[in-house]
């Protein structure tokens, strides 16, 4: 390859509302009930029946825009954009293009060379669409609507991008500011956050933009690196075969690597949009967008700076107790009932990352309850077990959300603080290793350590350590 | 002497003092639909059995006290675009002749929980594409006055059930004039709300920002109760407003004197029929001389309207209409091969020719390309329009006109000329667009003896003044019933 070349990226993603029901109807968004139980006439489209925008949608959608920097227009409206497919009930789906709720915003992300501002063109409003089921037995199709009409903001970003890592850190980014407030638990794999990658790649140092693709179907961050590089490649290399990038939309296969195109162009569908009119145009008062602006959580810079001051945490602990919003809720709930933040954040950093890692878990999907580990704080910080022993406890914790308490009475974990008991059991352990006893006296330091050990596995773990050192020391 | 000839107030008012009951009057309407309408076809579908029933029900409550409004009991028609719960609702279309609703829409329900009792479901244009209801899958209905003529549509089954006497009252619907246009061509009264009056949950839309549901009844006091018995804000319509008021009654022989009356110019030059103009024109004079100020204007604009509304009705039809494609409910083709071509022969073949020509123009109008010169230029029309009429409405408490060029025209003449009988919307249409109430009573009768109608056209939410007026105009003269419906049947 001669020349060098520039990839430019932009992304459209698509992120499913926390809402507890529909954009436009009262059922359930709720996530896996029997096919077509969450459904009325507005969302299955049955002749008659109106749209009602549920509020809450636009609270997020504006809550969204307000931590991405956008305006918010005060007075957006709801257009339809008309398609066939049986997914679609209505067979068109209420959207938002003339109109979209807000409009230029941007988000900041750490890149090499520094802090980088990330356009977004806009955030939309518009329903999801059902889910189509193809039964090979019965050779037929079925749709279940529950899926149709939950709500759904697209964030289209300005193709500021320059590669992967770029991507991934705004997407990292938007996903931890609309985690954080709690629009969205926004998971790749279950499909809540949907991210359209529209590609080109340029000479470096050309400044009009090359012909663009867009990969669909990308369900994880490594599978929109892979995306990404292998889209940039396939570019480049018809540009030096001198032929030229079709635009079009193309289909991500992780399990081949490979894209192949979806649609070009030339068919793109005429979506003929045109304004709702069963739906009048949404004013968000400035009142409304006050209250939605006064609550506001506090994201994850905010956190960051009250973290290092308020708890005295070190910058790199900070950094990882709010990647998640998940890990600092575990650690705000925790420390508000032991008051003991950096005892918190030691375990969350170091047994909770760990068994994280070891059982591949996400944030997300941690499950214990801030008043176990609390709980388990307070068992090691009054020397009732011994830490070794908190470590075992943690990780029943950890999986099985164990009361910390109960569980150690049950398996006979406690500390024996039987001074009686511990120096007979010194006194033997002395007898029987008379070599390391006269090493020790005869200055081996390290000998010591091998009686400690003798001495707490014959008291099968639940000594204190340092009782046992000090015994061991008066006795030798 | 026969129940159905009474007005609904009359017949209600029996039915309270127990002179008679509903069961009495459910019968006696089913019979006259029996003998009758297999020749009028005013009726796609009649439910005698829940009617008899409900009937029955209706009285109960009725003997317990329970209802005690004035359309308790009393057997109504209802357009069959308005959703009735396991009642089939066909928008006499073939694409629906089979589909039972889950569910019935909200004014339906608001005069069920009055009491009114629904005889079956009336004929109309296919999904309200029409001026005739010639286009219905299930055959023309025949004017009442004159079988060889129509009765005008979209609403026809409905104005010709109230002008035969099948029903005490009805429902009608009306885009373009779909309820004053029928009324005026089979004597009866009609009005057309504001837009947002009464709730479109329900209504199987045709062009969203223009449909209103309204009544259809003998005279103007039938229409007023059963319009504040239909208007509501409803929640499951975003488009449905909270009104001030909702009294549509006590107000009405308040009289017109000092009411002030533009004549608009426009609605009265060519095209219009000279023995339609000199009645109309009689009966301003019946209101100037009962203390109504006349003036004649220029409202301007008016060649405008049916461009602009067969755009703007058309686009939103177009997408309205997508929802029918043999995926979920209703008409599927037998043979087809693959998602595609079954979705082009589902709606090749189950819509009618009227509903295929307006989905394709609405898809035209919306395409990319023809989107702004079309779409968005209907959308500007119609904000000129109603700016047009706010400027009457300074002047003026209503504006008088007639209700549609001529008299009922003879089946089959219309539809050979679909762009004649656009223009036949001419004296409607603005009323829709601008989305005013406008109401048609009866005004005399043609050469022929075909019915003429009187429009008044209001203010938005200024239905009392065009009912005073109409009330007003209404007791100079006496209800004229249709030949047919004066045969005795026993």
């Amino acid at each position: 390859m001669s020349r060098q070349y520039e990839t430019v990226i932009g992304l459209e993603v698509h992120v499913e509302l926390a809402t507890k029901t529909k954009i436009f109807c009262g059922c359930s968004t709720e996530f896996g009930g029997a096919p077509n139980t969450h459904t009325c006439p507005v969302c299955t489209g049955m002749p008659g029946s109106l749209p009602v925008l549920n509020r809450q949608v636009v609270e997020y959608a504006a809550a969204v825009g307000l931590a991405a920097n956008c305006t918010v227009n005060q007075r957006c409206k709801f257009d339809r954009k008309n398609y066939f497919y049986p997914d679609n009930p209505q067979n068109y789906q209420i959207s938002q293009l003339y109109e979209p709720i807000c409009r230029n915003g941007y988000l900041e992300i750490d890149t090499p060379s520094g802090p980088k501002k990330i356009g977004i063109h806009e955030i939309h409003m518009e329903e999801d669409a059902g889910k189509l089921i193809h039964d090979e037995w019965e050779d037929c199709s079925l749709v279940d609507f529950n899926r149709s009409g939950v709500p759904l903001i697209e964030i289209v970003s300005e193709p500021d991008m320059r590669s992967a890592e770029e991507v991934i850190a705004y997407l990292d980014k938007l996903r931890l500011i609309i985690q954080y407030l709690g629009a969205s638990d926004c998971k790749l794999q279950e499909g809540s956050m949907r991210a359209d990658v529209n590609l080109s790649v340029r000479e470096a140092g050309s400044e009009t933009l090359g012909t663009r693709t867009e990969m669909k179907n990308l369900n994880s961050f490594k599978a929109i690196t892979r995306a990404i590089e292998g889209e940039r490649e396939r570019q480049i290399e018809l540009l030096e075969m001198g032929k030229k990038v079709v635009q079009e939309t193309r289909r991500w296969d992780d399990n081949k690597e490979a894209s192949h195109a979806m649609r070009s162009k030339e068919d793109a569908q005429d979506y003929r949009y045109f304004p709702e009119p069963d739906l009048p145009p949404i004013v968000i008062s400035d009142e409304w967008l006050s209250s939605i602006r006064a609550r506001q959580p506090e994201l994850r810079t905010q956190k960051l700076i009250r973290y290092k001051k308020e708890f005295d945490i070190p910058e790199y602990d900070a950094q990882i107790l709010t990647s998640a919003k998940k890990l600092a809720d575990l650690f705000e709930a925790t420390t508000a009932l032991c008051k003991k933040p950096k005892k918190v954040s030691n375990w969350l950093m170091v047994e909770t990352m760990r068994l994280m890692k070891e059982k591949g878990m996400e944030a997300e999907d941690l499950s214990f309850s801030p008043e176990n580990l609390a709980k388990l704080i307070e068992l090691t910080e009054s020397g009732t077990i011994n830490s070794s022993v908190a470590k075992e406890v943690f990780e029943e914790i950890f999986l099985k959300d164990v009361d910390p308490e109960a569980y150690v009475e049950e398996q006979g974990l406690k500390t024996v603080n039987d001074e009686g008991a511990l120096l007979e059991v010194v006194r033997k352990v002395i007898e029987e290793n008379p070599k390391s006893a006269a090493d020790y006296r005869g200055g081996k330091e390290k000998a010591l350590g091998f009686l400690v050990g003798q001495t707490m596995k014959a008291m099968k773990g639940k000594a204190d350590p340092g009782a046992v050192n000090r015994m061991l020391k008066e006795q030798l | 002497m026969s129940l159905m000839s009474l007005t609904a107030l009359e017949l209600g008012r029996k039915i309270q003092n127990k002179e008679t009951s509903s069961v009495e009057a459910v019968k006696e309407a089913l019979t006259k639909i029996r003998r009758m309408d297999k020749e009028l076809n005013c009726y796609v579908t009649v439910e005698e059995e829940s009617a008899l029933q409900k009937a029955e029900e209706a009285d109960e409550k009725i003997r317990a006290g329970i209802w005690k409004g004035p359309l308790a009991g009393v057997p109504m028609a209802v357009k069959d675009n308005l959703c009735t719960k396991g009642i089939r609702t066909t928008c006499s279309s073939k694409m629906l002749e089979s589909f039972v609703p889950a569910y019935t829409a909200e004014a339906v329900e608001n005069l069920e929980r009055a009491g009114a009792v629904i005889l079956g479901k009336t004929n109309m244009d296919e999904f309200a594409m029409g001026s005739t209801t010639e286009t219905s899958y299930f055959g023309p209905t025949k004017n009442p006055w004159n079988a060889e003529h129509v009765p005008g549509g979209s609403s026809g089954g409905s104005c010709g059930a109230v002008a035969a006497e099948l029903c005490s009252f009805a429902l009608g619907s009306d885009t373009g004039g779909s309820i004053r246009q029928p009324s005026s061509f089979c004597g009866v009264t009609g009005i057309k709300p504001t837009y947002g009056t009464v709730s479109r949950y329900g209504l199987i839309a045709y062009g969203s920002s223009l449909d209103q549901i309204g009544p259809v009844a003998k005279d103007v006091s039938d229409c007023a109760s059963i319009l504040e018995v239909i208007a509501s804000r409803d929640k499951k319509d975003s488009t449905s407003v909270k009104r001030s008021s909702y009294d549509f009654t006590s107000g009405l022989n308040r009289g017109v004197k000092g009411l002030r009356i533009g004549i608009p110019k426009d609605y009265f030059g060519e095209g219009l029929n000279e023995e339609v103009r000199a009645h109309v024109l009689g009966a301003a004079h019946v209101l100037e001389e009962q203390g109504a100020v006349l003036e004649e204007f220029d409202l301007s604009l008016v060649e405008y309207a049916i461009p602009a509304y067969y755009i703007i009705a058309s686009a939103e039809a177009s997408s309205n209409l997508a929802r029918f494609d043999g995926v979920k409910y209703g008409y599927r083709t037998e043979d087809y091969e693959g998602l595609h071509n079954m979705y082009k022969k589902s709606r090749s073949e189950g819509f009618g020719a009227e509903v295929k020509r307006r989905i394709m123009l609405g898809s035209f109008v919306l395409s990319s390309g023809y989107y702004d010169a079309y779409y968005i230029k209907a959308l500007k029309t119609k904000a000129l329009i109603k700016q047009a009429f706010d400027r009457a409405f300074e002047r003026y408490d209503m504006i008088l006109a007639p209700a549609a060029p001529s008299t009922a025209p003879k089946l089959s003449e219309s539809l050979q000329d679909p762009i004649q009988m656009y223009l036949g919307d001419i004296y409607t249409i603005a009323v829709n667009l601008a989305g005013l109430p406008g109401i048609s009573v009866p005004c005399g009768r043609d050469q022929k003896g075909l019915p003429i109608g009187l429009q008044l056209i209001g203010d938005c939410f200024q239905e009392e003044k065009i009912l005073r007026a109409a009330y007003a105009y209404e007791q100079t003269r006496a209800y004229e019933r249709c030949p047919l419906a004066k045969t005795e049947l026993f």
